[in-house]
């Protein structure tokens, strides 16, 4: 029996696994629109290379991965693309996204596919196939794996399989052990494989004892020397670096990488999707997804990647006094803006919502410091002063108070009496700190500019005054006898000299108050030099004609 | 529709809820308070609660707040118990206006109302009481059965408002000093604790009667900590501080210092253990922080009572201890997932 570790903190809300794991996993029906967004995982959009008006073939490249953080995106059936166009994406900031439109045939025609010869090839070859088969962590960070796969000079000890899966609800990751165990054990052979990892262990919470029994009949059949892992029932057990530190021990350090202590993870579905790509050749074209809550029917679905969210609410028969939906879990879901919007690979659980189901949090009241949240924190943070701080907008506090740490579980949220919406506070917070590095860093570079442009200016005046003195003592020089009159002259001598005095002014007041300042002054000076530039700028443009 | 983002999800806890839970506590404290000395101790608590309910109201009123929503978080209610608790029962009734008032109107609203005062608003009642009026702070009850004139409810009652006593009755007859008091006045006079504890006014651990409240307080904090309102770290530190203390002293001169369970058993400890220190919002964060914070009140509370001229230290140990909590805080944070080992 291998002896667990703890975390800090965590939360037990009412799991309702139940209702959504009664019947098998059904293949939803072909949809008869598919909507592929290019971004279905983290980095580099996918580039389109297909056009409106052209055929696909099921499993055919529509979307070629660009630049080294990027997965490749595929026709999920055969058929026609409609448009390649912007349209609504499941997202955070509510912004659209390029899509393929596919209106399939319903012939499900695929393009030739091979299975590889993984215990053969390099595992460079492995990971290049992984990127252009579409795979990326089907655990919600839909990160591509083939990144991960690639540890650099760290050794893997241990690598994790996740199935924890702690959200409330949602439980896609459930049934597919329950019903493919086998196939995902075969995944996390080529994943130690390729990581040449010395053990391989299985978490899951135990709250799933038919997966875990499935898991293990898997691992007893495959002869392979995996370790499936029953671990408490407690969220965020889920979250990497909580389940890490279960099974482990250790713990991930802050702003480091599993890899950086020799362990690695992969979601359960991830590692069913590299036994797809790798044994059968096939892409990544669907996952499974449950549709739960207010709903007749409850069930996980294998759905085509961009089939519409309406197509799966329609199959769990939605009661009427559905009014809204989430995309994702209870805890960390996301409110979807409309039904329209596709499903992707990041799409694990749709929440059919009513009133009844997820009655609206009562208005917030002030912060009371019972520090429950703190209790419940798996980051070990100090969530009511981290609120204080991103409350009276003290970033460089917060920063302190390592806000950045925070996986934005909702833990806290979740056991706030005053009810505090206080993940959207932290959320608030890392955007208004990322939004400030970006101004700062377009302030660094008007600066430079300014600077530049500046010293052009002098460089340009200090060449003219050069040239025209060595005119006029050539001119002294060719008529000695008549002493100078010329008014022009005098006038010529006091802009010298008035200019000799600004430069000395502006010498002299330069150095002084440029030193030591916080960022955010410095950043405030560059945004008023950068205007005051342009103010010098239109002046110069209105003199130009005077000149010369 | 109104506000929808993660979690959907949440305890059913609510602010009211936990502050309901805290009253309920003091029901066991207050039964056996009214079984000892009588109901006028019920008399100034609906005093206090509607003095507090009366001017929670009226602040919000005047701060733009929304009135009913902020009313109804029981915590007005909470400090005008704290307060009426830790005053004399037969104390005149303006007493009980004018310090709850000030409670919940100065060291509340003033601060920034419910989550922002950083003193416990019932200890400021109550070291203002005892500055500004400290004859009237001395009319505490007798237990029942010293032999003493007990005055029944209605002649409390009209004690309590108008100041009449039954005729022939002077207030000395059915007031005492508490025995915390007692024992500090004998000790002056040369007496040792063992002939003080003899007097009639004391029981088996210390106060005839109060020492029962002080069970009853014990009793329903237990049922907090049961209902994990408040944690373990306060009641603890603070009850370990002072036994420890009172031990040591006790040990070295007994004759001088009463022993331990005597100090827990009289004035506020338990009181202060359960319900004063443990206040959320002027206490630290830190679980190692509230052991300080407790530990450091259960140790001048001891040195007030027995060196001090008050009666009883828990007040001005929470108050001093309450200053130092933004500091407490600061200094014992918990080391953040990932950076453990790290400064």
């Amino acid at each position: 029996m291998r002896t667990l570790h703890q975390f800090n903190g965590g939360i037990h809300p009412p799991d309702n696994k139940a209702q959504s794991t009664q019947r098998s996993i059904a293949r939803a029906p072909l949809p008869s629109k598919l909507i592929i967004p290019f971004r279905q995982h983290a980095g580099e959009a996918a580039k389109p290379i297909v056009r409106a008006g052209d055929h696909v073939l099921k499993g055919q490249l529509i979307g070629m991965p660009v630049g080294s953080i990027s997965s490749a995106v595929h026709a999920p059936t055969s058929g026609t693309i409609a448009a390649i166009a912007v349209q609504p994406i499941a997202h955070p900031s509510g912004l659209p996204d390029l899509c393929a439109t596919l209106i399939p045939d319903g012939k499900e025609e695929w393009i030739p596919h091979a299975a590889v010869d993984h215990r053969n090839s390099d595992p460079a070859e492995l990971r290049q196939h992984l990127r252009m088969s579409g795979v990326v962590g089907l655990g919600g960070a839909v990160f591509p794996s083939d990144i991960k796969l690639r540890p650099g000079n760290q050794k893997i000890k241990t690598l994790i399989l996740n199935g924890a899966e702690c959200e409330p609800y949602i439980t896609c990751d459930d049934m597919l052990m329950r019903e493919r165990a086998a196939e995902i054990v075969q995944g996390a052979a080529m994943l130690c494989f390729m990581l040449e990892a010395g053990e391989v262990l299985i978490g899951i919470e135990d709250n799933k004892p038919q997966a875990i029994a499935a898991m293990q009949r898997a691992v007893a059949d495959s002869g392979l020397p995996f370790e499936v892992v029953a671990v408490p029932t407690i969220y965020p057990g889920g979250s990497a670096k909580q389940l890490i530190r279960v099974l482990t021990g250790l713990e991930v350090p802050s702003g480091k990488l599993p890899t950086d202590i020799g362990v690695q993870c992969f979601n359960v579905a991830t590692s069913y999707s590299v036994y797809r790509a790798l044994a059968h050749g096939e892409p990544l074209l669907s996952r499974i997804i449950t549709i739960t809550g207010n709903v007749r029917q409850a069930q996980n679905f294998e759905v085509l990647l961009g089939t519409p969210v309406q197509d799966l609410v329609a199959l769990g028969e939605a009661l009427p006094d559905t009014d809204r939906y989430i995309m994702g879990g209870p805890m960390m879901g996301l409110p979807l803006s409309s039904t329209a919007i596709p499903l992707a690979k990041a799409s694990n659980c749709i929440i059919a919502v009513s009133d009844k189901l997820f009655p609206p949090a009562p208005p917030a009241l002030p912060c009371i410091r019972c520090s429950r949240c703190a209790q419940a924190c798996p980051a070990d943070l100090q969530p009511m002063d981290l609120f204080w701080f991103a409350q009276s907008r003290e970033f460089d506090k917060a920063q302190q108070f390592s806000l950045f740490d925070c996986i934005e579980c909702g833990a806290c949220s979740y056991v706030c009496p005053s009810h505090i919406p206080l993940v959207q506070y932290y959320q608030f917070a890392k955007s208004e700190i990322r939004a400030h590095g970006h101004d700062q860093q377009a302030a660094d570079h008007a600066r430079e500019r300014h600077e530049f442009r500046e010293y052009r200016f002098e460089r340009e005046k200090q060449e003219k005054a050069e040239r025209l003195a060595a005119r006029e003592q050539a001119a002294k020089q060719a008529q000695p006898a008549v002493p100078s009159i010329n008014p022009a002259d005098t006038m010529q001598q006091k802009i010298q000299a008035a200019i000799a005095r600004a430069r000395e002014q502006a010498a002299a007041s330069k150095p002084k108050n440029t030193e030591n300042f916080t960022a955010q002054q410095q950043a405030e000076i560059a945004e008023i030099e950068a205007r005051r530039a342009h103010i010098h700028e239109l002046a110069k443009s209105a003199d130009e004609p005077s000149k010369e | 529709m109104g506000a929808f983002f993660s979690p959907f999800i949440s305890k059913p806890d609510t602010v009211s809820r936990i502050m309901l839970k805290v009253l309920l506590a003091l029901l066991p404290g207050i039964a056996l308070y009214a079984w000892h000395f009588g109901p006028a101790i019920l008399a100034s608590i609906t005093l206090a609660s509607l003095t507090a309910l009366g001017t929670e109201a009226l602040m919000l009123r005047l701060r733009n707040r929304p009135v009913m929503h902020f009313l109804s978080d029981n915590s007005a209610l909470l400090t005008g118990w704290l307060l009426a608790l830790s005053i004399p029962p037969l104390a005149p009734w303006w007493l009980v206006v004018v310090g709850t008032a000030f409670c919940i109107a100065i060291a509340k609203h003033l601060y920034g109302g419910l989550g922002n005062n950083p003193f416990n608003p019932a200890m400021i009642g109550y070291a203002v009481l005892i500055i500004s009026f400290p004859a009237q702070m001395t009319h505490w009850l007798a237990p029942h059965g010293l032999g003493l004139v007990e005055p029944d409810f209605l002649e409390q009652l009209k004690y309590i408002f108008i100041g009449a006593l039954p005729p022939n009755v002077t207030l000395d007859a059915v007031t005492l000093a508490t025995p915390l008091d007692t024992l500090k006045t004998r000790l002056h006079l040369d007496e040792s604790v063992g002939q003080i504890l003899r007097m009639p006014i004391y029981g088996r651990l210390a106060g005839q009667g109060s020492e029962m409240v002080s069970l009853g307080f014990l009793l329903g904090g237990l049922y907090l900590l049961a209902a994990r309102i408040i944690t373990w770290h306060i009641p603890v530190a603070f009850l370990g501080t002072l036994f420890a203390t009172a031990g040591i002293f006790h040990l070295a001169d007994p004759a001088h210092y009463a022993a331990p369970l005597f100090h827990w058993f009289s004035g506020a400890a338990m009181l202060g253990a359960f319900f004063i220190l443990t206040d959320p919002i002027t206490s630290p964060t830190t679980n190692k922080g509230k052991l300080i914070f407790a530990a450091g009140a259960g140790l001048l509370t001891y040195l007030i009572r027995s060196l001090g001229s008050f009666p009883d230290g828990v007040a001005f140990a929470t108050l001093l201890m309450n200053i130092c909590v933004p500091l407490i805080t600061l200094y014992t944070q918990p080391p953040v997932f990932g950076k453990k080992g790290k400064p």
